[in-house]
Order: C-alpha cells, then structure tokens, then sequence
C-alpha cells in the first residue's frame, strides 16, 4: 500500500445504495448485466458514462400539452442552460442532418434525445419521423425521449417500434393535491382543464404510461423537480412507488426559478432548494432507489458532454459548410466506443486499489484483479464525511484548471468509502478578466465571480483541481476550502480518497467538525 | 368570424396541430389563423382548439380583439405582479 493504513473500517456510512467502497457506478453496480450493458454508454443513465460519452438533445418538439409552474419556453435563446430552451427548432430532416454532423465531429457521442422544447409526445409525428430517419441513417446512435407523460399510454407501441431503449418521465407527485399547486392546467381531449382534475389525469397516465413501458422491458428514468414546500417531502413515496412500478433510475432535480426566466415559480419567489437540502432528499430516496445525481438539466439542444454545451457549433447555417462521411464516421465511432468501454472496465478493475490511470492500465489490470484488494478508504469508522469539489473536463480525471471551470463535481469521502454526490454550477472565474476590478461583459468583476464560486461551493471542505492562481486560492482558503492542486491528472475517485486518508492522518476527521489545514 | 393570432405568440406550433380546420399556419413574425377557414371551432368543440392548447395569454383574440386567455388566466400570475416586475426593469 502507499498510503498510511489506519484501521481498516467496515462499511460504517449507512446503507446509502450509492455508496460501497468507491465504486463510480456504485447507483448502478446492482443492475442486472443486461440493463448495466444497456446503459453503459449512456451519460444519462450511468454516472460512470458521463465523464466518457456525450449526448445530444435535438429541438423538434416545440408544442406542450400542459404547463409546468417551473417552466417557461423560449425558442431562440441561446443564453439560458435549462430544459424548455432552444436556439432554434428544426424540422425532423434538419435535425438528422445535425445529428450526422454531431456524430461525425464528436465520436463519442452516443445517444440522441429528444426533449423539447415542448413535450416530444404532443409533437408525435415530427418526434417519431425524427427517430425513423434517424435510425435509417445512424443506426449506431441510441435513441432516447423524454415525455411529461400526458400522451404516453397512446404511445407506448410506437416507442417500442422505433428501438427507442431509454425513456424519461417528468413525474413530480402522487397525489392531486400537490399536482394542482405544480400545473396549472393540462390540455386533454380537446379541452383546456385545470386545477385537481387536470393533475389527477396527469399523474394517472404518467403512472400508466411507466407500467407499459416497464412491461415491455423498456428502460424508465423518472426526473422530479424538488420544489421546496410543495413536493419536497412527497418526492420520498414518488420515488418508492415508480420503482414499485418498474422504474430503474430516479433524477431528483433541483427547482430553477429565477424571475428573468418568466415562470410561475420563478415571479412568484417560490425558491429553489439549496445544494444540501437536495443532497439531503436524494440520500433519502437512495435508500430505495438507484439515484442519478450527475443531471445537468440541459437545454433542448444541447450537444457534448453532460457538462459542456456544443450547440453552438451547430446551427443550422453552419451545417451548410459542413460535408460527412458517414461510413468513415461510423467506423471512427465504433473504435471510440471500445476504447472507451475498454477503458471505463479497467478503471472499475483498477478501482480495487488506488493507482493513478497510465498507458499500461490495460496490461495492469489483470495483475491488479488478481490481488482484490479491497478499496476501502481504512480510516477508523469514527471519521465524519467529507465533501470535495472537483474541476474536470470528463475521463473522470482531474484535469481542469480552477479558472476554467463552469462546475465543479462534489464528491463525499467516508469511511464506507467515496461516492459521487452532484455538481454545483458556477461563472467562469478566469475569462480573460483575471485581474481584479476589471469586469466581463456583463459588468461582473472577477472578484465579485470568484465570491459566488465559493458560496456555490459551500460545504466542500476541499477544492481539487489541476492548477489553480494564488489569488483564487488564498479566497478559498480563507473561506475554509482547501484547494488542492497535487493531483492533477490523477482519477477523480482516487484523488478523493487520498486527501480523504490524509486528513484522517493530520487529525482532521474528528467528528466534529473542524477546518481542514 | 374567426379568431386571430397576437404578436404574444410564441410559435410553438401547439394550435397548428389542434386545429380541425386547419386554418393555422406558421408565419413571419408569429402563427397566423386564417379568417376564411377559421370557425372559432363552434360546430366542432365546446372551446376553440387553439385557445384551450395556447400557453401564452392574449395571444388569441376573437374579432373584437378581446382575448380568449385574458391575463393571469393561464399562469396564475397576478397581472399587478407582471406591472409591478416590469416597472421595476
């Protein structure tokens, strides 16, 4: 071992199903093979694939049959990050000739989704000429929808037609009471209806419409909105009774509300939940489900790895420009795929002791599983948790710079080892605007960034990055954040693990809670 | 008689797809009913289809420009709230 060895503690963190001993995929690791093979290539549905495969999101759907309180369509707005957002709609061609140019420019994106802006399932016939054409032209590109659940039960077969594998529904309560406080109204058999009965439809053909699914083997992740005061508590039974009902995965999602966007929540003040309290429910709702915390809540086009937005790059006027091969585009897709796989199988394999990622991983790999070491972080079962951000650009490496940074990942250490936790959001801090009083073009001074970045990352004890500048990291420090900058390059959970052990060493892990110097 | 569509629309194509008559098409700068097809759904629904899917307010107006979804129908946002907001921008 190269670390100082304590004690070698059970697993004493509670029986949270996304612990274990630092498994990434820990949410995932119990899945029977079939569906773990199904989502092991989707950054939507395993945590351990988002830091490899990139998705895409493509806009045809832009008619909704109900309306949310938290939501607030926008068609060409290329600013906002949030679901019900788009630059511009395309029709079912347009976007197939964009997804070509995705899948050609970006091997590694894997699935297409479509998810809006409206409901994809009050737009059928563009959705599923989307995904026919689609599956003529790339067939190598998985299919996803994501659906408010209205339209569903009616749907079901032609889903299951298309090879449509992955399926989310935006279910956030049972009971009519709260429904009515979250929509407003529901379009349904050529009327508008509001109030309880509207949310009572509503939830009885979600809860039908994830049965079907589930019956013919259909993948159902179930995305809520954790709206404090309203469905927060209830989120808990929302989760028991859609894993009752055949659901593998379960995306607790923080409210957005700010008045800017225009919603119901977000004029009335209704506010948003704080990065503890939705840790707190999704802990909570872990105990009887698989949770997915890496959501990044994207816009209804948005292109790349979960934490980045490529969209950009692809509009319309600059597919013109744009001539693919898709043979060659197939073939380049398919190597990276394996690499990828091969890659994120020896990581699991190198998860049983702590190494950093090299060239020779794959020849290692046989070595290390013959010596199961046991990856537990061995500090006595007394030491608290920990949390630690991250700055990384995916490979589930740490491999960013503090300055570059637009979100860091949180990730917990306890003596039942790590577990990733979630992500918190942040302006980039270094834009070209380094030196203090200067300001970006929205009139915001570097300092004034670098002040929000520290309150988005309250609770973290520990800041881990590739590089970071001495001013950057005296704030932290000063505001009880130790940035940590000697294990760039190094795997995430590793790293984690490492500091963790070290405090444990300095005395730093009492269970009261001190600062970490 | 027919309804029509106001520059509060946000073309998001929901009344094209309800309409029996297909009277809705898209149009520069917003989706427009055209007044010779348009029947106000009377002999069709008990509501006119593209009011009763419409998600923005005063978006559709009858001929005496009065709309279908007056404010703070569809978002339960108090209309004085929305003054009180945009004075304050």
């Amino acid at each position: 071992m190269d670390l100082p060895v304590l004690s070698c503690a059970a697993s004493s963190g509670g029986d949270r199903t996304a612990g274990g001993c630092g498994t990434v995929s820990g949410a995932l690791s119990h899945l029977p093979e079939p569906v773990r093979i199904k989502v092991q290539d989707h950054p939507c549905y395993s945590e351990e694939a988002h830091h490899y495969f990139a998705r895409m999101h493509v806009a045809v759907a832009p008619a909704c049959n109900i309306q949310c309180n938290y939501c607030d369509r926008k068609y060409d707005c290329a600013n906002e990050s949030r679901p019900g957002v788009a630059s511009e709609l395309l029709t079912p061609t347009q976007a197939v000739r964009k997804a070509l140019a995705v899948a050609a420019a970006i091997p590694q994106m894997a699935v297409l989704g479509i998810a809006g802006p409206g409901d994809p399932l009050a737009n059928p016939e563009r959705t599923f000429e989307t995904f026919r054409l689609l599956s003529e032209k790339a067939p190598d590109i998985k299919l996803c929808v994501s659906t408010n659940g209205l339209n569903l039960p009616e749907h079901v077969d032609e889903i299951s037609r298309h090879n449509i594998g992955h399926v989310t529904i935006t279910i956030n309560c049972l009971d009519p009471e709260i429904g009515m406080r979250i929509y407003p109204w529901i379009f349904w058999r050529n009327r508008r209806i509001r109030g309880r009965e509207a949310a009572a439809i509503l939830i009885k053909q979600q809860q039908r419409g994830l049965a079907m699914l589930a019956e013919r083997g259909i993948l159902v992740k179930v995305n809520s909105v954790m709206i404090p005061g309203v469905n927060d508590e209830h989120l808990k039974e929302v989760s028991r009774a859609v894993k009752d009902k055949g659901a593998f995965l379960h995306n607790v999602m923080p409210l957005i509300a700010e008045a800017g966007h225009g919603s119901h929540y977000g004029i009335m003040g209704q506010r948003a939940p704080t990065a503890a309290e939705l840790q707190t429910l999704q802990d909570a709702c872990a105990d009887n489900m698989p949770m997915m915390r890496h959501c990044r809540q994207c816009r209804a086009d948005a292109v790349g790895l979960l934490g980045e937005d490529r969209s950009a790059e692809f509009v319309l006027d600059k597919l013109d420009f744009m001539s693919i091969d898709y043979d060659l585009a197939m073939s380049r897709r398919r190597e990276t795929r394996e690499a990828i796989i091969r890659r994120m199988e020896a990581g699991r394999e190198d998860k049983r002791a702590p190494r950093v990622l090299t060239a020779e991983t794959d020849a290692m790999t046989a070595i290390v599983a013959e010596q199961e070491l046991p990856r537990l972080p061995l500090v006595p079962a007394s030491c608290r948790p920990v949390l630690m951000a991250v700055a990384t650009t995916g490979q589930g490496l740490i491999n960013q710079h503090f300055g570059h940074a637009k979100e860091f990942l949180v990730y917990e250490a306890s003596p039942a080892g790590v577990r990733f936790v979630g992500h918190r959001k942040t302006d980039l801090y270094c834009a070209g605007t380094e030196q203090r009083g200067e300001e970006d073009e929205e009139g915001r001074s570097a300092a004034s960034i670098l002040e929000r970045t520290i309150a988005a990352l309250s609770g973290c004890e520990v800041l881990l990055c590739a590089k970071i500048g001495y001013e950057p990291w005296s704030s932290l420090e000063a505001a009880g954040i130790q940035p940590n900058g000697e294990h760039a390059m190094e795997i995430i959970e590793d790293a984690v693990l490492a500091v963790y052990r070290e405090m444990a060493v300095t005395g730093a892990l009492a269970p009261v809670r001190q600062k970490y110097a | 008689m027919a309804l029509s569509i106001t520059e509060a629309c946000i073309n998001c194509w929901a009344c094209a797809g309800v309409c029996p008559n297909q009277a809705i098409h898209a149009d520069d700068p917003v989706f427009v009913i055209e007044p010779e097809k348009c029947t106000e759904c009377m002999a069709e629904f008990p509501e006119a289809q593209c009011a009763a899917i419409c998600p923005v307010e005063c978006a559709i107006v009858d001929e005496l420009g009065a709309a279908l979804n007056p404010p703070g129908s569809l978002t339960g946002i108090p209309p004085a709230r929305l003054r009180a907001l945009s004075e304050a921008v």
